[in-house]
């Protein structure tokens, strides 16, 4: 006697694998895959576009498609969610007060799911499938390095949102940031930690598959010890790993009074919550890696009293910092907005301005105009994109305190 | 503005010395051991029932983590009788699911060329870490702390109560699959099925039956695997299961796959190794070296550290 669901099941499986087995039938529902896939996008992006070009002097004509990448889901993921806010807000607002050059702004956006190898595909989607005349991100160096060989080749400018590493900039004339640069941050951290935390040695915990953090080290050490300051130790470890006891146990005999970790937000704050459970109790500093909730959700008290440098605080007094604040708390559900996204929200205005100024949206002509742009009103700052196409700007220092991340000072080394 | 200035003795100086430090490394090794140990029980056991190695153990390894996840948002935190019902929870949903995929995907297979299952198995695998990632999301998620958690010194010794439940609740664990495996009836059934099914079959056994109990046991490890190793490393996501799935699987074999006893001893030996290379200054090549060892070992001993080779008798 045979009962129904095994019978059903065994057929399923073994229908499965003939399937599988034929390599005919897997090409055609490839192909046919390949086929609809670009149809049902653009039909659905259609169906999102009047969205974004309702309002009062709604901008008619084609729109002005911007692309952005940055990591929606996976471990990353708060920094591409954040950026993506910031980018959504600035291109409503400027569509609700006209568009650019009579046209409203069009927003795609592909996710690279915290994954290497993605962020190429992701932008050669944006180029060449969706034609896209500007690109916005990535967050994470490691990203950014991996897409800006197309967009040069494409000859799109692409405005990198956090990645601080110096390469980035330098794979060509196309590529720029609205960030500072880690050789300006890693100033930042070394004199923070030497003259407002007092430390005279600093121990080091490297991500080694991440440029960003790779780079970061590496000026921090540079930076710190040519200030008089001893680096007592150098532990590494890899983006992705959960454990880090082992690293901490060499590090706690030697006594550091302040520990820096150069790598991002989810293995900073496992590492804080290892440090404490192992006794050790010195401050820890980080760079901009750190910032998401995740942080706090994850290191809770472990995170209480660390220091991070940041781009942003929304507790900044400037007027357009707290009218960008409030309009951000107003759209995204009383969210407080973060570093990524005041970037993102920059870079979007700042493109448009060098648009705008240009007079179009061809690439070699809008290149030219956004590597002009100086003292752009930002609300991360005044920016001028320099000879090497990164912005400089001042940086903040952020810290933990009761379970939210509080302006600590301003820093400039 | 609160000023740093150097932070009190938390530490007795005189005790931080190098053999507390290898202790101390010695002790991260054991807990981190212990769990890869409790991983490569449940490979080692369907390799040794079924001669096929089960590509989907780690995932289910990690629905384990996220079964504790989602009841522990309604169980108490930080209670023992808390902790104990979400442990066994997991298990028991574990076990569920080990014998619901042995059911649908690896029984009708069987007796096909090994190549297919294996590639179903991988299948499997995959299957459950992107369906993870569209059901719990791809973001990684905090587990929350559902056994009491403490910390304890001894000296400049500092261990962790949730380090010390992975050690105890995983030699609990152990002994109790050596007693199911060598003292209950069904135990002897599935020692009968890996020596020789056809044979089993003949002398009464239900080859079906002992099959999917032994993927449910197996499976049901997995789960407080995944229960424990969340405890210490609180954040969980879909693909939390790929690297200690392939460490635990190579411990398995360290310790000769098929062979109880020595999954348990390599998953600690490769714990012990990776922490102590971790802690030095050629952690970047942790896994390097503990994969090294395990080809060297499998140089001499082709059958492991505890196994041997049955010989196949016309």
């Amino acid at each position: 006697m045979i009962s129904l669901p095994s019978f059903v099941g065994a057929r399923l499986v073994r229908a499965l694998l003939v399937i599988a087995r034929s390599a005919a039938t897997r090409q055609s529902l490839y192909s046919a895959a390949a086929r609809f896939a670009p149809r049902f996008l653009l039909l659905s992006l259609s169906v999102l576009l009047p969205h974004s070009a309702s309002a009062a002097s709604a901008p008619s004509g084609d729109p002005i498609k911007l692309g952005h990448y940055g990591s929606l889901t996976g471990k990353d993921a708060a920094f591409g969610v954040a950026t993506r806010k910031g980018v959504l807000l600035a291109i409503e607002e400027i569509n609700a007060k006209g568009g650019v050059l009579g046209r409203p702004l069009a927003y795609l956006v592909e996710d690279i799911q915290s994954k290497q190898g993605e962020s190429a595909t992701a932008v050669k989607k944006l180029i060449s499938r969706d034609k896209v005349v500007a690109v916005i991100g990535a967050n994470a160096s490691a990203n950014s390095l991996e897409a800006a060989p197309i967009c040069q080749n494409s000859k799109i400018p692409m405005m990198a949102i956090s990645s601080t590493n110096p390469r980035v900039t330098e794979v060509g004339d196309y590529i720029f940031r609205i960030c500072f640069i880690d050789p300006f941050q890693g100033a930042v951290l070394s004199k923070f930690a030497a003259t407002t935390l007092k430390a005279k040695r600093i121990a080091l915990l490297t991500a080694v598959n991440s440029p960003y953090s790779v780079g970061l080290s590496d000026v921090l050490r540079q930076d710190f010890t040519a200030r008089g300051g001893e680096i007592v130790a150098a532990q590494k470890y890899n983006e992705g790993e959960k454990d880090f006891r082992a690293q901490l146990t060499a590090i706690r005999p030697l006594k550091p009074d302040v520990i820096a970790v150069t790598g991002f937000y989810a293995e900073a704050a496992l590492i804080c919550l290892q440090a404490r459970a192992l006794g050790i109790d010195v401050p820890f500093i980080g760079g901009d890696g750190w910032e998401a909730p995740q942080l706090i959700e994850l290191g809770g008290k472990a995170v209480e009293g660390t220091y991070y440098s940041t781009y942003f605080s929304a507790e900044n007094d400037a007027p357009e910092v707290r009218a960008y604040t409030q309009r951000y708390l107003t759209r995204w559900n009383n969210e407080v907005p973060e570093g990524v996204s005041a970037l993102g929200y920059d870079a979007v205005y700042l493109i448009a301005a060098a648009m705008t100024k240009a007079g179009t949206t061809a690439g070699p002509k809008l290149r030219d105009a956004i590597a002009a742009t100086k003292n752009f009103p930002g609300v991360t700052g005044n920016t001028t994109i320099d000879a090497k196409r990164n912005s400089a700007k001042a940086a903040v220092m952020l810290t933990v305190k009761n379970g939210r991340s509080v302006f600590f000072e301003s820093v400039t080394p | 503005m609160r000023a740093h200035h150097l932070p009190p003795e938390s530490l007795n100086p005189q005790l931080s010395t190098p053999l507390s430090e290898f202790l101390q490394q010695l002790l991260n090794g054991l807990s981190l051991g212990a769990i890869y140990a409790l991983i490569a029980l449940g490979y080692t056991m369907v390799y040794g029932v079924l001669r096929f190695i089960n590509f989907a153990h780690s995932d289910v390894f990690m629905v384990g983590s996220f079964i504790g996840y989602y009841l522990g948002k309604h169980v108490p935190e930080s209670t023992v009788w808390g902790g104990l019902v979400i442990l066994l929870a997991a298990m028991l949903g574990c076990a569920l699911l080990g014998m619901i995929i042995e059911r649908l995907a690896y029984r009708p297979l069987r007796g096909a060329a090994t190549l297919n299952v294996l590639i179903t198995a991988i299948g499997v695998s995959l299957l459950l870490e992107y369906s993870g990632q569209v059901f719990f999301g791809a973001t990684p998620r905090t587990f929350p702390a559902v056994f009491p958690s403490a910390n304890y010194s001894f000296g400049s010794l500092v261990i962790s109560s949730n380090q010390i439940l992975v050690i105890v609740v995983a030699a609990l664990l152990m002994v109790a699959l050596q007693l199911i495996v060598y003292r209950t009836k069904i135990g002897t059934a599935m020692r009968a099925v890996s020596l020789n099914p056809k044979a089993a079959q003949l002398v009464g056994v239900n080859n079906d039956v002992v099959i999917s109990f032994t993927f449910g046991l197996g499976s049901a490890l997995a789960g407080a695997g995944g229960i424990l190793y969340a405890l210490n490393y609180p954040s969980i996501d879909p693909l939390m299961g790929v690297m200690p799935g392939l460490k635990a699987f190579v411990a398995a074999v360290l310790g000769g796959i098929g062979n109880i006893p020595g999954a348990a001893l390599g998953g600690l030996l490769l714990g012990t190794v990776e922490t102590f290379v971790n802690g030095s200054q050629w952690s970047t090549y942790k896994d390097a070296i503990a994969f090294a060892i395990l080809i060297i070992i499998l140089l001499f001993r082709p059958a492991g550290l505890l196994g041997k080779f049955t010989v196949e008798k016309v």
